[in-house]
């Protein structure tokens, strides 16, 4: 592939094709065992990420590599070759800040930070390098779509100064938006270059995967709330569950048969104090949870699970699933009670076995067996299998907490199909997601946690991206008034 | 260049086979002390981990008391591998064990001479009790405070040995002694006396408990809902969480069975080969039991098998110390270099080796 200077060019592909090995490689995290790479003329061999940054190629991670103790300026400082006093430095940050329309308190400390701003330290650190080429690696994940456009202005401000950018990202519309050229990876090939703008994110997503797929589709009507709602969440109140966690106030939200109710907004908003009060893991200060008009808000994860409220939450291996136990271990996990695979605390794991493979079997899992450790498979792969596991044990409510969370468009749209087939046979499912688009795709209403409070419902028909936008404003609004 | 790649799946070859290499490794390390020492390696090597199996002259009497040796550290070792399996860490069986043998002897040495059949049965629970309840202290404060009950276990054990001595020179010395420290002993009291099953071996009621909870910790880890949770428990806390395990009542089922086989292990030891509450009642079998429960990879069987190496070294060791007259030290020093040498091969059964040139 190549690179021309002053482009922003989108690197896509499934999970696995590829895409982080080749840029580990340009930023001299992995030795290429073949072929080479030439940049400026020159043979280009970086050993490791120091000759990379001198070289001019720089890097802003997924996760940030940040200390929450330190002020800005001292994350940046940590990571610099050179060595600047700390009023230079705080000046080039704020000068720096300003070009690109990413404003800085250099002397803030990074744990008070949002993601967003969290997001702007790293790419200003790379920044005070003047490199040539910057890569980006799924930048928008963790940002409201307000602020990906602040991000998208400043990264067209570089292009246009000069500087190229390689963009690797899941989300196809943001690449439209933004790239001017896109490299499609599949299996570690390039499989073809185009111009993104041309192509409806549909055909990319098909170019990607190699097999046409479909966007996922309720059968049954969009529901408007009939009778009473089978779930009930009611003044839910807790404090938070760490120090950079936040606290939820007065959480409120009642969900129909055959509804999916989607809760959007940026992780670390209470989306986790949710999840864990909702399945039991906290229990909450205030509020109750009624299933069928029954309070569960006091119960356990595994009574919760026999009254037919189940869970899958965001981090998969660790949480929802134990990454060095097999499959068939990992099935018994949740699903003991539900599909009775024990009796008087003897394990049937014959019984277990076949459950997990029908798992296997329904939900396309790709493992050579379900004796292999969970920590095996592919972070899609894995969450189908967690999915799979709630979703066949046929729950009357099923919370999920960032479904598609680093999984490829392949998984991500099975996934959601199955979510609203899910609705479809008369369940009520709950899903929270940071990502807008798939809220829209999957959702009857939404509604936003920001601040630890949840915004007004509103049905999706008609709702855009901006509109979403705005409901994270508003609550964010009133928890300022308040 | 030696590079280290983690690998995804732990390598069972591996696994298996360090422990093996362990020991062998443990031979040539303890060799060269034992050089360094001044006697010959070889000839001490020999008489610790031969001469107690097949000499002719020793082994009729040796190879029983290396099953008598093996049964407090089998037993021990299997209540603890339970917690370790969970991330709950007694390392205070030493003060279960004696606590459990003050317990027991205390309400066999309150009967006395009453002869009954259910004295031994309830001495036997009453050692049990005694080695929960020792144990319930660090859960307890564990879950109330969120102490550390690593430090308290083994703090605790301090306190054991200090009660133990208390109470051999003072409530419960035999009355009969002439003024010697330490109780009755009990192998004189018919009713309390856990005596040989086979004549001349030695072999108590305690080898038999030890062989069952060899199996009974098999069918809990492998076929239980219980040894599931402990299992997903030692994963992480929060998986455990999300599993609906309750965190508290894990730390007191672990550190209960933990005492309590402990506290079992110390009444058979007292009822049957030691007889008697004394000062020096106390071995080291509960420390031992944690390299036991380690070199057998917390596995009931393997457990097993390492309860017997570590039984043969003692063996072993107490041979060498009076014909070669090696320093008892030494021979604890080796099985501290066995513990040692495990835990840093385990690092091949995480990890692959690869060689790759330097560019």
């Amino acid at each position: 592939m190549e690179l021309e200077e002053g482009e922003i060019c989108a690197l896509l592909g499934e999970n696995g094709s590829g895409k982080s090995t080749l840029v580990k490689m340009m930023y001299g995290l992995v030795k290429p065992d073949d072929g080479k790479m030439i940049f400026r003329s020159k043979d280009y061999t970086p050993t490791n990420p120091n000759e990379a940054r001198s070289a001019g190629i720089a890097m802003v991670f997924q996760h940030f590599s940040l200390f929450d103790a330190l002020t800005v300026a001292e994350n940046i400082a940590l990571g610099m070759s050179d060595h600047l006093s700390f009023s230079t430095l705080s000046k080039n940050i704020e000068e720096k800040g300003k070009a690109y329309g990413l404003a800085l308190n250099p002397d803030n400390l990074v744990g008070s930070l949002s993601a967003g701003e969290r997001q702007r330290v790293e790419i200003i650190r790379c920044l005070l390098q003047n490199p040539k080429i910057l890569i980006m690696d799924e930048p928008t994940s963790v940002l409201t779509p307000q602020e990906a456009d602040i991000l998208f202005e400043a990264l067209k401000n570089l292009a246009e100064e000069g500087t190229t950018i390689l963009y690797i990202s899941h989300k196809l519309e943001e690449i439209k938006e933004l790239c001017t050229k896109a490299t499609i990876l599949r299996a570690g090939k390039v499989v073809a270059t185009c111009n993104p703008e041309e192509k409806s994110a549909r055909q990319l997503a098909e170019m990607m995967v190699g097999t046409s797929i479909g966007a996922p589709k309720r059968t049954g009507e969009v529901r408007s709330h009939e009778g009473t709602p089978l779930f009930q969440v009611k003044d839910i109140e807790k404090d938070a569950s760490s120090s950079f966690g936040t606290g939820l106030q007065k959480i409120s939200f009642e969900v129909w048969q055959g509804e999916v109710f989607g809760i959007g907004g940026i992780a670390g908003n209470g989306q986790d104090e949710l999840m864990e009060v909702l399945s039991g893991e906290a229990l909450p200060q205030k509020g109750s949870i009624l299933l069928d008009g029954k309070d569960l808000a006091r119960l356990n994860p595994n009574e919760r699970r026999k009254r037919g409220l189940l869970f899958a939450p965001e981090q998969r291996v660790g949480h929802a699933a134990a990454g060095e136990m097999n499959l068939i271990e990992n099935s018994y996990l949740t699903a003991a009670d539900r599909k009775a695979l024990s009796k008087y605390g003897i394990i049937n794991w014959s019984k277990t076995t076949s459950f997990s493979k029908e798992i296997i079997c329904h939900f396309d899992v790709r493992t050579p067996g379900s004796e292999n450790l969970a920590q095996s498979l592919s972070g899609g792969n894995l969450q189908k299998f967690v999915i799979g596991r709630e979703i066949l044990q046929n729950p009357e409510v099923l919370i999920v907490n960032q479904p598609t969370w680093g999984v490829d468009a392949a998984a991500a749209a099975s996934i959601r199909q199955k979510l609203m087939d899910l609705a479809d046979q008369g369940a009520v499912v709950v899903v929270i997601s940071q990502d807008i688009d798939e809220l829209l795709e999957v959702s009857d209403y939404i509604s936003v946690l920001s601040g630890g409070r949840l915004s007004r419902e509103r049905h999706v028909k008609g709702l855009s991206r901006e509109d979403i936008g705005l409901m994270m404003g508003a609550s964010q609004e009133l928890a300022l008034e308040a | 260049m030696l590079v280290f790649e983690r690998r995804r799946q732990p390598s069972k070859f591996w696994t298996t086979i360090t422990p093996v290499l362990a020991v062998v490794l443990t031979m040539i390390v303890g060799g060269i002390m034992f050089a360094l020492l001044g006697k010959n390696p070889m000839e001490a090597i020999r008489t610790i981990f031969w001469s107690p199996l097949f000499d002719p002259n020793l082994s009729a009497y040796a190879r029983p008391q290396i099953l008598v040796k093996a049964a407090p550290l089998v037993l021990i070792a299997i209540g603890l591998s339970i917690g370790f399996k969970a991330n709950i860490w007694n390392i205070g069986a030493e003060g279960q064990y004696i606590m459990g043998a003050i317990f027991g002897g205390g309400v066999a040495l309150a009967l006395y001479p009453l002869e009954a059949w259910w004295i031994f049965p309830l001495m036997i629970l009453s050692g049990i009790l005694g080695g929960i309840l020792w144990a319930m202290l660090p859960a307890l404060l564990k879950i109330k405070f969120r102490t550390n009950e690593i430090l308290v276990s083994l703090m605790l054990v301090y306190v054991s040995e200090h009660f133990l001595a208390s109470v051999s020179l003072g409530l419960l010395r035999n009355p009969d002694g002439i003024g010697f420290p330490g109780s009755r002993n009990l192998q004189q009291y018919a009713s309390a006396s856990n005596g040989e099953l086979f004549t001349g071996t030695g072999i108590h009621l305690g080898v038999i408990a030890a062989f069952v909870s060899i199996f009974a910790l098999y069918g809990l880890i492998k076929f239980h809902r219980i040894g599931f949770q402990v299992r997903v428990t030692g994963q992480s806390e929060r998986i455990s969480r999300f599993a609906g395990v309750n965190p508290n009542l894990m730390v007191i089922f672990c550190l209960a069975t933990g005492g309590g086989l402990a506290g079992l292990a110390g009444i058979f030891e007292l009822s049957g080969p030691t007889g008697q509450l004394s000062i020096d009642f106390n071995v080291g079998y509960g420390f031992t039991a944690i390299i036991v429960a380690f070199l057998g990879r917390l596995n009931p069987f393997g457990m097993a098998l390492a309860a017997l190496l570590m039984a043969l070294t003692y063996i072993g060791g107490e041979l060498a110390q009076f014909m070669l007259n090696l320093p008892a030290a030494a021979i604890q020093a080796l099985q501290g270099m066995l513990l040692f040498i495990l835990l840093s091969m385990d690092f091949l059964s995480q990890y692959r080796i690869k060689i790759r040139k330097l560019a």
